[in-house]
């Protein structure tokens, strides 16, 4: 595991090389961590100063900034759940990846830990999520509005319905087995 | 009864409850992880207020963002205002603002005129 990229960079061409990497994948923001609500508002924050920086249509810089918070929220309410599970200490931890091109918009990746008995029922959900079409999205976020309690932090269960809505593109997901007991969910949403 | 005066935050919007007048003000962004922390006194004053409301309720929603989360009490506020609609003590009515450049802020006002009984105005706003 040391032999990694940030133990061996060293000051020289192979820093500048990872520099254009980064900036040839577009990448303008990339966390792996715990995910707190101070990170959150520190994101917030910091990409709503980006996003008035960028002289992006105002419309998608908008969805893109909603499903931003959505996406990462998620990941907030879903790691309660997880924090049982002996995982050492990466049973807190996330990642998220963002990217930006003026030419095809935005598009938003995350990882994080779950249980596995509870993939099953994501997964269904999800599938069904990417069958619906536009107006089918509307009555099944509405029907979810209109029955569904707020969990104990507070999550709502529309939070994919939602994503899939505004951004108007199918959602796309992996669920990988990491150990006994638990996956790896991986999720992306593009804003186009 | 005291108005209902809540200063806005990165994450909450500015609250603004006159018993008074009946002009119920949210505005800003609602994007809390746990919005019920947040809304729990704005439910408590509107449980206070609709039990002797002003004979008119406006509702102005003057939202730029909300998550989820907090969409479950936006629509547990109409709920409120609706009861309190259907009992004849208020004449209610939603004034739903929404940004000319976003049509998804538009379509959410929708979405809350479908679930409830009260008369929606969605009015547009220049950006």
């Amino acid at each position: 595991m040391i032999d990694t990229i940030i133990p061996k960079a060293m000051p020289g061409p192979d820093m500048y090389k990872l520099f254009n990497q980064m900036d040839e994948d577009n990448i303008i923001l990339s966390f792996k961590g715990s995910i707190s609500k101070e990170l959150l508002s520190s994101i917030y924050d910091i990409m709503e100063t980006r996003l008035d920086q960028t002289s992006d249509d105002q419309q998608r810089k908008k969805k893109f900034y909603h499903i931003l918070v959505e996406s990462l929220q998620n990941i907030f309410h879903h790691m309660e759940g997880v924090s049982s599970v002996e995982k050492g200490s990466l049973d807190k931890e996330a990642m998220f990846m963002v990217g930006y091109h003026p030419a095809t918009g935005y598009r938003i990746l995350t990882g994080n830990f779950m249980k596995s008995d509870e993939v099953p029922a994501l997964e269904e959900k999800l599938k069904k999520i990417n069958t619906l079409k536009p107006d089918e999205l509307r009555e099944y976020y509405r029907e979810k509005l209109g029955s569904t309690e707020l969990s104990d932090r507070g999550g709502a269960g529309l939070g994919f319905i939602d994503m899939a809505r505004k951004s108007g593109q199918k959602l796309e997901f992996h669920f990988q087995p990491v150990e006994k007991g638990i996956h790896f969910f991986t999720f992306s949403v593009s804003i186009r | 009864m005291d108005p209902l005066i809540i200063e806005e935050s990165i994450k909450t919007p500015t609250i603004s409850f006159d018993a008074g007048s009946g002009v119920l003000e949210i505005k800003g962004k609602s994007i809390p992880e746990n919005s019920l922390e947040f809304y729990k006194p704005v439910f408590d004053w509107l449980d206070k207020y609709t039990s002797s409301p002003a004979q008119s309720t406006e509702f102005r929603v003057q939202l730029e963002y909300f998550n989820t989360s907090s969409s479950k009490c936006l629509l547990d506020l109409f709920r409120k205002l609706e009861a309190t609609a259907t009992s004849g003590k208020s004449k209610v009515k939603v004034s739903w603002f929404y940004e000319a450049d976003d049509e998804d802020m538009m379509e959410a006002g929708d979405d809350y005129q479908a679930l409830v009984k009260i008369p929606f105005e969605l009015i547009k706003v220049e950006g």
